[in-house]
């Protein structure tokens, strides 16, 4: 068997998958900032907050976890809209990246917390401050540079993770192949190309985070 | 066109779950064949296997599974079969999770103390009989709850080859919706099923790892 | 009026009874020293005073206002004593200076230019005016724990509570953070502090307490604790203790 590779229709198709590779970022940029920032949230009602409020949080963090994202992006796109909440595609993609990461980033930071000396939440206590001042102020930082790395991890996995949102129409990296393959019928090539395309945003993605954790952890040690 | 209860809705994703189920399987007896064959090359004490192991991880764990199956799909097409989806969707997915699982399971083998293979090797062991009496029976305890967790990421993994074609959960999903007009039923249906069976799989691997941890603080 | 007075506090964790009814008041510009075995109940009774433990029963009150447990009261009443412990406790994330300023900038409300002033004396008080921009991991443990007395200081505290906070130092570490607080005692604070340095409680505090299973079994100036130990429980400790 002899197959001819042809990468000719790259040139023309460029703006496509430039396009689509912008839409991707902007999904895991959105997905990145405000996942976390639920999962902080989240993280600190399992490991400190109010009693009554723990069940819920855990029942949220077990349901992602335990189904596919490509339901929660489906459930979401055509399912909520039936109790009239209209979403675009890409309002309903960013909602499932960002609920999707919030449960997982939840239990990472969680274990960050839980990882703090006593000693820690004694002297913010000695010092006055209260339990929530605490928290914001002496145990979030240290406790996010523990998990960086794993939390660095998972939100490539997200990224990763975005190429469904195709199937709602969203026009992201993979949309831009799945319409670059139907005109040039060079399928394999093409998704070749998306394929290292996302290779080179995975190890960006990791390189950023790396550096954006440089950045906000001054020291090594915690 | 026919009314569809709730008994029929549910009873047609029952049908398509028996393929989820088959499907993650023989991905998971699959990939965890070929993840032993990635674990040895991990670990492997000739350098250019090691880069070559490493390389794969590297590929698969650094590109969408949806980009795999698509590669699989339309790459197995190259060789001029016409390719049933299953067979697409099961390669894709035996090389995915093996990737994942030769990486859990390289870091339970380096968690095996130095020491390890300093006492065996002192005993005169060579690196096969090390491996096979001393390392990896200790690094199989360490190993298990990953290995049960990332099973959930396999049936999870599973949903995703509905996009090419391939009939289960996910995909009936999608039909009896389009038949039914009743999305946030069927895929909340579909959801509740999924974590039927992902959950218990998560709680074993959670339960696991506690007993693992308490015998631990034994030693 | 006693400055810091308690009575007759109890205090068990589960079936074990720790503190057994202790009553001492203190006065402004004490230096307390309470000595005694581990597990006699010290450090226990020290958290209390600063309501990192709850009482069982009993009271404890700081200038004629009790110690309640109700939040809001707790801080009032921790504005007004610090704590220093043997482990420090810097915050790992903040220099030397961001330590110091910290509490006044988030429950004072000090803005922060003040609150960067306020610290750079209170470093320069503990003798580590040059070390404001240096992170915890880059100083010695004498240094941090003088830190941490600079920390408290800065909240202005009307007493300071001190755990054991020369025992996680090394030995050569020790005299620089007792040099600080016997400058503390000179200048008026009032201190209550748990401590095996028995030549430092002898030389610098007004009266010394000796605990033992959970009770004060005795209390008197450091002449009479140390030269005329009445009962047979402090002889041998101190006893033990120089034989140390």
């Amino acid at each position: 068997m002899q197959y001819q590779w042809n990468f000719d229709w790259l040139a023309n198709y460029m703006p496509v998958f430039v396009n689509g590779v912008a839409i991707t970022i902007e999904l895991i940029l959105v997905g990145a900032v405000l996942g976390v920032c639920l999962g902080i949230v989240c993280a600190w009602v399992r490991a400190l907050g109010p009693v009554w409020l723990k069940p819920f949080v855990a029942a949220y963090v077990e349901l992602i976890r335990n189904t596919p994202f490509l339901i929660q992006l489906f459930f979401i796109f055509f399912g909520l809209p039936s109790l009239g909440m209209k979403l675009t595609a890409l309002q309903a993609a960013n909602i499932a990246m960002v609920v999707n990461l919030g449960a997982y980033s939840c239990e990472i930071i969680r274990a960050g917390i839980q990882a703090t000396p006593r000693g820690q939440f004694e002297a913010g206590a000695s010092l006055a401050m209260t339990p929530l001042q605490t928290f914001r102020h002496v145990v979030l930082v240290p406790a996010l540079q523990r998990i960086w790395p794993a939390l660095a991890s998972q939100i490539v996995i997200v990224m990763l993770g975005s190429s469904v949102v195709s199937q709602i129409a969203v026009e992201d990296l993979t949309f831009a192949s799945n319409f670059v393959q139907s005109r040039n019928f060079r399928a394999f090539e093409t998704y070749l190309v998306a394929t290292l395309t996302y290779l080179a945003l995975a190890i960006a993605l990791r390189k950023v985070l790396d550096g954006v954790g440089w950045v906000i952890f001054p020291r090594r040690k915690v | 066109m026919a009314q569809f209860t709730v008994f029929d809705i549910l009873r047609n994703l029952l049908l398509a779950t028996q393929w989820t189920v088959v499907l993650s399987i023989v991905s998971f007896i699959g990939g965890g064949l070929v993840g032993m064959l990635v674990l040895f090359a991990r670990i492997s004490n000739r350098g250019w296997l090691r880069l070559l192991g490493r390389g794969y991880v590297e590929l698969f764990q650094g590109t969408p599974l949806l980009m795999q199956l698509f590669l699989a799909f339309f790459g197995l097409a190259l060789f001029g079969i016409s390719v049933p989806a299953w067979l697409a969707a099961g390669l894709a997915l035996i090389l995915w999770t093996a990737a994942f699982l030769g990486e859990i399971w390289r870091g339970c083998v380096q968690a095996v103390a130095k020491g390890q293979w300093e006492a065996s090797a002192s005993l005169g062991m060579g690196y096969f009989q090390q491996m096979q009496h001393v390392i990896l029976p200790q690094a199989l305890r360490v190993a298990i709850p990953p290995t049960v967790g990332f099973s959930v990421q396999v049936v999870k993994g599973t949903a995703l080859t509905s996009i090419i074609g391939f009939i289960e959960l996910t995909r009936a999903g999608t039909v009896v919706t389009n038949a039914t007009y009743q999305p946030f039923l069927v895929y909340g249906l579909v959801a509740l099923i999924y974590f039927c069976l992902c959950w218990p799989l998560s709680r074993a691997s959670q339960i696991l790892e506690r007993k693992l941890n308490v015998a631990h603080s034994h030693h | 009026m006693s400055l810091i007075a308690i009575t007759d506090v109890r205090k068990s964790f589960g079936s074990n009874e720790v503190l057994k009814g202790i009553d001492i008041d203190i006065a402004r510009g004490e230096v307390i020293a309470i000595i005694g075995k581990s597990g006699s109940g010290k450090s226990t009774l020290l958290r209390c005073i600063n309501g990192l433990e709850t009482i069982d029963s009993g009271s404890i009150s700081v200038e004629g206002a009790q110690l309640l447990t109700e939040a809001r009261a707790l801080r009032e009443l921790r504005l007004k004593v610090g704590m220093i412990f043997q482990q420090f406790n810097l915050f790992p994330h903040l220099t030397a200076g961001r330590n110091v300023m910290l509490s006044q900038m988030v429950v004072k409300k000090t803005p922060k230019d003040e609150a960067a002033e306020i610290a750079r004396n209170m470093l320069q008080r503990v003798g580590l005016g040059e070390k404001f921009d240096a992170y915890p991991d880059q100083l010695s443990g004498g240094q941090q724990q003088r830190v941490a007395i600079a920390r408290a200081l800065a909240m202005q505290p009307i007493a300071l509570l001190c755990d054991e906070i020369t025992s996680a130092l090394d030995p050569e570490l020790v005299a620089e953070v007792l040099a600080v607080v016997k400058e503390l005692a000179a200048e008026g604070m009032t201190l209550v502090m748990v401590t095996h340095e028995m030549r430092f409680a002898r030389d610098v505090c007004s009266r010394v307490v000796f605990m033992h299973q959970g009770r004060v079994h005795e209390i008197g100036p450091p002449e009479d604790v140390f030269t005329n130990p009445r009962t047979p429980e402090l002889q041998q400790f101190l006893g033990m203790s120089q034989a140390a």
